[in-house]
């Protein structure tokens, strides 16, 4: 069983790809969150004036990508766009679907988490001569971030978790090449290297988490 | 042709349309067959968790929380390749379908558990010597006292993780499931027309959109005041 | 002393290194009241939570109406039900109405039906004045309506003792006078009491017998009068003198 799953020549044979690949997983995440990140915030930022007009249409946006499997907007930039004339390799795809997708999902914890700061946050720092930007930015911002640090935490690994899908449009990262590695040695021990990678790696964040779910959860009581 | 009908033409076009959409239904079919399996399964096997947890078993505790971990941590797609490429090594043959819902189902289990735990936590101590003072079990005392209250604290959690999750039925193309994404791929490419694409697109926004909304209203019913 | 409803003996309990209880005795008689005082810290609620073994005793024999509850045989649910037990923060489920409040144990471990739980518990809220608010929940009730809700969900099961833990510290002064009221009226009508709670007034009026504890130990006990007015032990008399400064 050990010789099948955890074949230790297969390791050593196949450690370059999956090692190329973790690289490129790690390079992806650190494109991906900024990207998503900033795409969340823009989104919270737009949605914070109380105006209907630019709230409903935002709420309408962020739903339709709860809803949307990442997945299958992927697919469609990468199978779609060139239809259109528009070939973009599939790691623009990959870009551009998280920016897409993350930046929904974001945006919603952003804007929890500035409904979360009490109206009279602004009111204090407008009365000392703030602008509205400058009581967002110095104000509001730095409480919202706090109240919603573990649902973006909870977030940032979903998204380093959906990098995997990469590996379907061709985007050598760690799943592609393990999967690449597993076809040229006919043994599975690869996919369980690179499992065993996303755990090590992905472990800490994912203890940190269940501790701050379990305080934020009682402190709600 | 004017660009805008090309463009039409091309992404809505109706004779491929309609070709395909008995396809694109029967994968719906499969979807959702798919996702009733994996929520049900999945919650079940969350709460079950939870419960055998609130019995603080230390050795069975530790257990519980290193697998939570483990299908926290892992990307479901590489648990459903894990199942679908690897296992057949070890002469297990899942299929597509199969691993698909398994893969999930653990996925969905592991975060469910998480959130079951931490509503079950959060009721206070009180309710506990409260209920036990008056004679209720155990038993009777997690179930009328405790979960009652705890599944409420969850519910918004537990909505949006599940919708998050059950999404992922996509994933199952990759192990050639004929859910809908696995249909209008393989449609797009025998009529070289992205059409099929679009109306799996849409399929996706029929069945999981209402959820969301749904989801959403919810959350604001259930959402506690402080 | 005729045979003790409630007889404990040598009680001790540890909370790891912690020693709460150093070998306490408490006899109650029937339909007595019994006052507990003592400083914070000093075992009170530790030694009504070992009655009802919501406390597992480190070592001890407690005896309450003939059963012994620390025999690992007895059914300790079923042995609670006679125990009823107040708390300082009135611990109400409040997911559910004042009935159902008081009549889950009827219903689950007394084994009524629902009618008959339902009529119990109607009966119950009656007997602490609130019949008119059987299907409020918690959320809907002051502080004093809750706390007589609990109540009721206690007596409700007719139990043979109560322990009451500071039932009025959580309360605003004016809803104090209502809790009260109904535990003059449950004494009136025989029940036996054991009451821990800081109402100096209520002890010497209400109470057959004041217990003082410190340090996890019955220092001094005697009529309300006698402990009040002539405590013969110095750490008696510096508790008292220190609560009626206030
Ligand atoms: N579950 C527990 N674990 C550890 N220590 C405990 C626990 N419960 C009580 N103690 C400790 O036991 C001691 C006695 O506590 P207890 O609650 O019985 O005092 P008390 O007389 O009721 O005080 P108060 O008037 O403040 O309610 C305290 O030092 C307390 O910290
Ligand atoms: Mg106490």
């Amino acid at each position: 069983m050990i010789q099948t799953f955890f074949n230790i020549e297969i390791i050593a044979a196949a450690w370059p790809i999956v090692l190329s690949g973790l690289l490129n997983t790690i390079l992806l995440s650190l494109i991906v969150v900024p990207l998503g990140l900033f795409g969340g915030l823009i989104l919270a930022l737009l949605a914070s004036v109380k105006n209907p007009l630019v709230r409903w249409p935002l709420m309408a946006w962020v739903d339709f990508f709860r809803a949307f499997p990442p997945l299958v907007l992927l697919i469609l930039l990468f199978a779609g766009l060139p239809f259109a004339g528009l070939e973009l390799g599939g790691f623009a795809c990959v870009a551009i679907a998280f920016f897409l997708n993350t930046g929904a999902y974001y945006g919603e914890i952003f804007r929890a988490g500035i409904d979360s700061v009490p109206a009279g946050q602004v009111e204090a720092g407008r009365s000392t001569g703030l602008s509205r930007l400058q009581a967002m930015g110095y104000i509001v911002l730095p409480q919202a971030v706090r109240n919603v640090l573990p649902d973006l935490l909870s977030n940032t690994l979903e998204v380093v978790k959906l990098t995997s899908l990469g590996s379907v449009v061709a985007v050598p990262e760690l799943l592609y090449q393990a999967r690449q590695a597993q076809s040229l040695t006919y043994n599975p021990t690869p996919i369980v290297v690179a499992a065993i990678i996303y755990f090590l790696m992905l472990w800490p964040l994912v203890r940190l988490l269940s501790r701050l779910e379990n305080r934020a959860l009682a402190g709600r009581r | 042709m004017s660009t805008w009908d090309r463009f039409v033409d091309t992404f809505f076009n109706g004779k491929v349309m309609l070709k395909y959409l008995p396809d694109i239904l029967s994968g719906m079919v499969v979807t959702i067959e798919l996702a009733v399996l994996i929520v049900l399964s999945g919650l079940a096997a969350g709460l079950a968790l939870a419960l055998v947890r609130s019995l603080a078993i230390r050795p069975l505790n530790w257990l519980i929380i290193f697998i939570v971990d483990l299908f926290r941590s892992l990307p479901p797609l590489v648990i459903i390749v894990l199942m679908y490429f690897g296992l057949p090594y070890a002469e297990i043959s899942p299929s597509g379908f199969v691993s698909t819902w398994l893969s999930l189902a653990f996925v969905l289990m592991a975060f469910s558990e998480e959130i079951f735990w931490a509503g079950i936590t959060s009721v206070h101590k009180g309710q506990w010597e409260a209920s036990r003072s008056t004679g209720l079990s155990f038993g009777q005392t997690l179930i009328n006292v405790v979960l009652p209250q705890a599944l409420r604290l969850t519910i918004p959690p537990l909505t949006n993780r599940t919708i998050a999750i059950t999404k992922g039925t996509a994933l199952g193309t990759v192990v050639a499931v004929t859910e809908i994404l696995g249909e209008a791929s393989s449609a797009v490419s025998n009529s070289y027309n992205p059409s099929p694409l679009m109306m799996g697109a849409a399929a996706y926004l029929v069945l999981f959109l209402p959820v969301v909304v749904l989801a959403r209203r919810l959350e604001t019913k259930f959402a506690w005041k402080r | 002393m005729t045979k003790p409803i409630v007889d404990a003996r040598a009680i001790h309990k540890h909370f790891g290194a912690l020693h709460v209880l150093k070998g306490v005795d408490l006899r109650v008689a029937e339909r007595e009241l019994v006052f507990v005082i003592g400083p914070s810290g000093s075992g009170k609620s530790t030694l009504l939570r070992c009655l009802n073994r919501l406390e597992e005793p480190s070592s001890g024999s407690i005896v309450v109406d003939g059963i012994d509850m620390l025999d690992p045989r007895t059914d300790i649910n079923h042995a609670r039900q006679r125990i009823g037990m107040v708390f300082q923060s009135f611990n109400l489920y409040p997911h559910m109405t004042a009935l159902g409040n008081v009549t889950l144990a009827l219903r689950k471990v007394a084994g009524k039906s629902r009618a008959e739980a339902d009529r119990l518990g109607h009966a119950a809220l009656e007997r602490v004045g609130l019949a008119d608010r059987a299907e409020h929940t918690p959320g809907q009730l002051s502080g004093g309506q809750q706390q007589r809700v609990a109540i009721a969900r206690s007596i409700a099961l007719e139990p043979r003792v109560m322990l009451f833990d500071e039932p009025t510290s959580a309360l605003d002064p004016e809803l104090v006078g209502s809790v009260l009221e109904v535990m003059r009226s449950l004494r009136e009508s025989g029940m036996t009491m054991i009451v821990v709670s800081h109402e100096m007034g209520f002890a010497r009026n209400a109470a057959d017998r004041v217990v003082f504890m410190d340090d996890g130990l019955i220092v001094e006990q005697g009529p309300p009068a006698a402990i009040f007015e002539t405590p013969t032990h110095e750490r008696t008399r510096a508790f008292i003198g220190q609560i009626q400064r206030h």
